[in-house]
Order: structure tokens, then sequence, then C-alpha cells
């Protein structure tokens, strides 16, 4: 059985949502809880480490002081209402904002077992996108075949082995449940394939270079019912292999897919814990509402 | 019941005072003022095309009296243009070579240098550095051509005689050069259009793989806006053909059935240039030889704006 960690809000956040959602401030909070304590399971051995992680895009705090673990070859989910930051965090492991001027990173996000602080300005971009892949919210094939996506993040990692990048492409299009519909066209442009089956396709591309952490930004909203299903049935196949970091709008998505959930709001960490008992039995009254639907 | 029957037609209009017949009237102004402005529009249109129809009507009478005295084979397979001779001859292929030459010269100057402009600009550039080159660029494009032909006449020429003491005065090489650097400018534009049109989510994908700004750009950015940078090629090439200033002033105005830039030759549009100077009688065949010329000219433009128009068809990207 795995312990759970369950983070607490500071006072000054707490008067504040609880202005929001109509909720007397004060309760349920434990005072010897700090902001940083990552309590988690013996069990489960943590891949990342969020430690007290706050994110500025120009003078706009958008996510305020945020610690919490990622758990290794486990689906972690980050759910919340618009605007709450969960993609801002997301984006955070793979130093996404690095790509635009006027962000600030504070705090730490370490990857495990070598304990890299991944905001480090000293610890290059590119090193950090290497171990960490990303899925984006709507499917972006690159202008090429489908065999040339698969094999491009071993190409621009300098591999020229004709017979290593066939198999790692067949490799990685067989873990994205790709490989039986597209085995003899590898060489058609990628565009042609339908959005699920692009979808699919960018997630071959990132698993094609064996990422430690494979993030998801909302990998589902722009798919129909089928595929969004064949791509939560691969994210639960992945989950042996690889971390798993995903943002979702969709509740039964997150209640469906992952083993921890974050509730995020207004750009603080309202509750972590286990999926089961952050949907069966949340500790806060403002996760509840979010879960049963009431806002948001 | 008997209430709402009495209160007649005027009382089920839910609004407004006016009765039926004063609307309909309404709409019947409405639907004139809507046609005539239509009208309009559709008049606007049509200039350009009455222009065009009214050019090629133009071109294609002339070249008619015109081929009535010289026969299209020979206008198309001699290789001498000698319209003032007292024998005069009319085979276009002096011209066209001048015409292809000069346009090759420029072409391998504009598309190298537009396209390297063009990638950084829109993948590299800090926008405070894309704000000093952008109006330098747009200056370069809008320097009148006769500005361009003397500098070619007057420094590019004599630089490039440094290099090749032999060189002639009048020249395909330095005029092909100097309309390649005016070129440049629809090249770079275009092309950095295409490039910037390539949604940021291509290249967050590209990036998130690990990839570099310049294997970014050159991997997934450049190949993702061909369609656009190609047909920025066609139309250089385009101007590059129809080009006439630079190459009458800097290239000479012998017809010169060669292929070799470092000689000087005459371009079918610089030919066009000389007989409006005045040198041959109006009416005279050699006049007449102006339209056939004009209208070799605009069948290879027409040509090269289909082949742009089947490249971007066939290169599009849906993104």
């Amino acid at each position: 059985m795995v312990s759970v960690a369950t983070m607490r809000m500071s006072e000054q956040a707490a008067a504040g949502v609880a202005l929001q959602t109509g909720v007397a401030s004060g309760e349920a909070r434990d005072p010897n809880s700090p902001d940083t304590a990552v309590r988690n399971g013996n069990a489960v051995p943590v891949k990342a480490s969020v430690e007290n992680f706050s994110f500025y895009y120009g003078d706009f705090k958008a996510l305020k002081s945020i610690s919490m673990p990622v758990h290794e070859k486990r689906v972690t989910a980050l759910i919340g209402p618009s605007g709450c930051g969960k993609s801002t965090l997301l984006r955070t492991f793979n130093r996404m904002h690095d790509l635009y001027p006027g962000n600030r990173y504070e705090g730490t996000i370490r990857l495990h077992p070598d304990n890299t602080n991944l905001l480090d300005p000293a610890v290059d971009p590119i090193e950090v996108r290497m171990r960490i892949g990303m899925v984006f919210q709507k499917p972006n094939p690159f202008p090429k075949s489908i065999y040339e996506n698969v094999a491009y993040g071993l190409r621009i990692r300098g591999e020229r082995n004709r017979s290593v990048i066939d198999d790692r492409v067949r490799e990685a299009l067989r873990g994205a449940a790709l490989w039986s519909e597209v085995e003899h066209r590898l060489h058609d442009p990628a565009t042609a394939l339908s959005g699920g089956q692009q979808q699919r396709l960018c997630i071959a591309r990132c698993l094609a270079t064996q990422p430690e952490v494979l993030l998801f930004d909302e990998p589902t909203s722009a798919l129909d019912p089928i595929a969004t299903a064949s791509i939560e049935e691969l994210i639960h196949e992945l989950r042996d292999k690889v971390t798993i970091l995903i943002v979702t709008h969709n509740m039964q998505q997150a209640a469906r897919v992952s083993d921890y959930t974050a509730y995020m709001y207004l750009g603080e960490l309202m509750e972590f814990g286990e999926t089961n008992q952050i949907f069966v039995n949340p500790k806060r009254k403002e996760t509840e509402d979010y879960i049963t639907g009431r806002f948001g | 019941m008997q209430e709402t029957n009495s209160g007649g037609a005027a009382s089920l209009v839910p609004y407004g005072p006016l009765s039926v017949s004063d609307r309909l009237a309404k709409k019947v102004l409405r639907n004139f003022k809507e046609r005539v402005i239509e009208l309009l529009l559709l008049g606007a249109a049509f200039v350009s095309v009455l222009t065009t129809v009214g050019i090629i009507w133009v071109l294609v009478s002339e070249s008619v009296n015109f081929f009535d005295n010289v026969p299209i084979w020979s206008f198309l397979t001699d290789t001498m243009w000698t319209p003032l001779f007292a024998e005069p001859r009319y085979g276009i292929l002096p011209l066209l070579a001048g015409t292809l030459t000069t346009s090759a010269v420029a072409l391998v100057v504009a598309i190298p240098l537009g396209t390297t402009i063009a990638i950084y600009l829109s993948e590299f550039a800090r926008p405070a550095v894309r704000e000093v080159v952008k109006p330098f660029l747009e200056l370069l494009g809008g320097i009148p051509t006769i500005v361009y032909g003397y500098f070619a006449l007057m420094v590019v020429i004599p630089l490039l005689q440094l290099l090749m003491p032999e060189l002639s005065g009048f020249n395909m090489l330095g005029a092909g050069i100097v309309m390649g650097i005016a070129i440049i400018p629809y090249v770079s534009s275009l092309a950095e259009d295409a490039m910037r049109a390539v949604p940021m989510s291509m290249r967050e994908g590209s990036y998130a793989m690990g990839a570099t700004r310049l294997q970014t750009a050159f991997r997934v950015v450049f190949p993702a806006a061909l369609s656009g940078i190609l047909s920025a090629y066609i139309l250089g090439i385009s101007r590059a053909v129809g080009e006439t200033m630079i190459v009458a002033v800097a290239a000479g105005m012998q017809p010169n059935f060669t292929v070799n830039p470092l000689e000087p030759a005459q371009t079918i549009s610089a030919y066009i240039v000389q007989v409006a100077l005045g040198d041959l009688p109006h009416g005279s065949i050699g006049y007449q030889s102006i339209f056939a010329a004009g209208l070799s000219l605009m069948l290879m433009t027409l040509a090269l704006n289909l082949v742009g128009h089947v490249v971007r068809r066939r290169y599009r990207e849906a993104y």
C-alpha cells in the first residue's frame, strides 16, 4: 500500500479560494504540514520532485510555490479549471518556456536518480528535452513521411546506422499501437493519417528516443471518442515502461488513466494524492466541488 | 378572443410602427443599393481582366502582321536578330539567350541570399534586429531599377574588371548580379512570410524532441514552408525574366547568341526599350517585331506562373 502525499496551500491563498468558492477559510488545514514536504510512498520510487516551484510570465505569477512528487512508471494527472496553470506546470518539465522571452522559474524540479535540477540555468534545455518527451494537444506531425517522423529524434541525435533506425522506428510504432496500420505505407506523408493516428505517431516519435518521462498536454482534446479511447488504452500500456504526466480537462479521463492526481486552482496545487482517494474521498471541499462538477 | 381579433394586423407586427407596404418599399430600396454596390465591385475587378485581355489582343493582332512577313519557323530558329540591317533577320534565339543568361545569373545571386535572409529573419533574428533589417530590405525593393542599372555600370562592372581585366564594359554578369540584388527583397520577404506561417506547434514539436534551432529551421520549418518558398523563387524568376532597365543599361545592346555571361548581349525586354526609343520607323516590320518579342516574353512569364501554381499545389502542407 502506498501512502499518500497531500499538499496544503498557504494561508493567504486559502482565503482567496475560500472567497471564490464560498467556503469559510481556516478550516481543515493542518498547520504542521509544510509546503515543501514530500511524503512520497516507500513502495513507488519518485522519478521527479517539484519543490517550491513558482513560475512567472513577465510580472504575472502563474504558479505559486508548487511541491509534488512524480512517481516512477506511474501516471500522474494534472486537473483543474482553465487557467489554473496545469499546462504551464507540464511545459516546465521540458523547459518549453525557454522558447519565449520574459518567462522566469523559481524553485527546483529534480529528476532522479541523478538529482539534476531541470530548471538550473546551467542545465542545457536540449539535454532536458532529450530525456523528457512531450505529446501536444493538437497532433503536430512534421511535414515528412511516417518513417521520418519517428526517425526524427534519432537523426537529430546523430544516429546514422540505417538498421538501428529501422529497428527503433518499428519498435516505437509497435509501442504506439500504430505498426499494423502503417506497416505498408511507412513512406507516405504523415499528414495523410487520421487525427487519432497522427497523435499515436507523435507518441511513437517520442518513444523512439526512449525518454524517461512522457508529458501529455491534453492529448485527446482534438480527437473523437474512439481515437480518445485508443490513446487512453495506449497510455495505460505505456505506464509500465515510462513515467507519465498528463494534463486533462476531462475528469473521467483522469480517473481512468491515472494513478495519482493533482488538483490545481489559480496557480496553486490544492490537493495531491492517489487518484482513487482524490476522486472518492477528497480531503478538500474545493477538490470535491470541482470533481463533482459543481464548479469549473 | 374578440379582443385579439379586433386588434387588427398592425398589432400582430411585433416591431415598429411601419405598415407592411412601407417595409416592402424599404426592402426594394435596400436591394437596389446592394445591386449597385455589387456592380461597382464587379467593375473594379473587371478593370484588371479587361487590361489583360486588351494587352493580349494588341500583342496578338500586331504579331499576326509581323508573322505575315516573317515566317514563325525562322523567328523561332534563326540565330540572328538584325532588324536594322539592310537584310534584316528576326531570330528570337539571341534575345532569348540574353534573357535566360541574365536571369540565371540573377537567380544564382538572389535565391541563396534571399533564402538565407528569410531563414535568418524568420527563425533566428531577435525582434530588434528584424525591425532594423526589414525596412532596409524594403528600401532595396523600392529603389528604381534604372538606378540599379547605373549602379551595375558604374560600380559593379568596374569592380569585376579589377578581377577580370579583359571584361567588356557592358556584360551580362554585372547586369545579372545587380538584377539578383534587386530581386532579393521579393524572394526573401515571400519566403519569410511562408516560414512565419508555419504554426508554432510545429516548432514546439521539434524543440520538444531535443532539436536545436538550426535543426528545427532546416529539418522542420523549411520543408513545411517549401510550397511558399518555391513560389517565392518562381516570382523571382518572373521578375528577372521581365526586368528591363538594368539589362538595357548594363548588359549592352547588341543581340548576341551566347550564354557566356562575360559577354555583352541584349534581352527581349531591352530590345523593346531600344525600339521604343525610336530607332525604327513606326509601322515597319522592325517596329512590329517588338510585339512578337513582347508576346514571347508574356508567354514565358505565363508559363512560369503556371509552373508556380502547380508547385504550390504539389508541395502544399496541411498543418
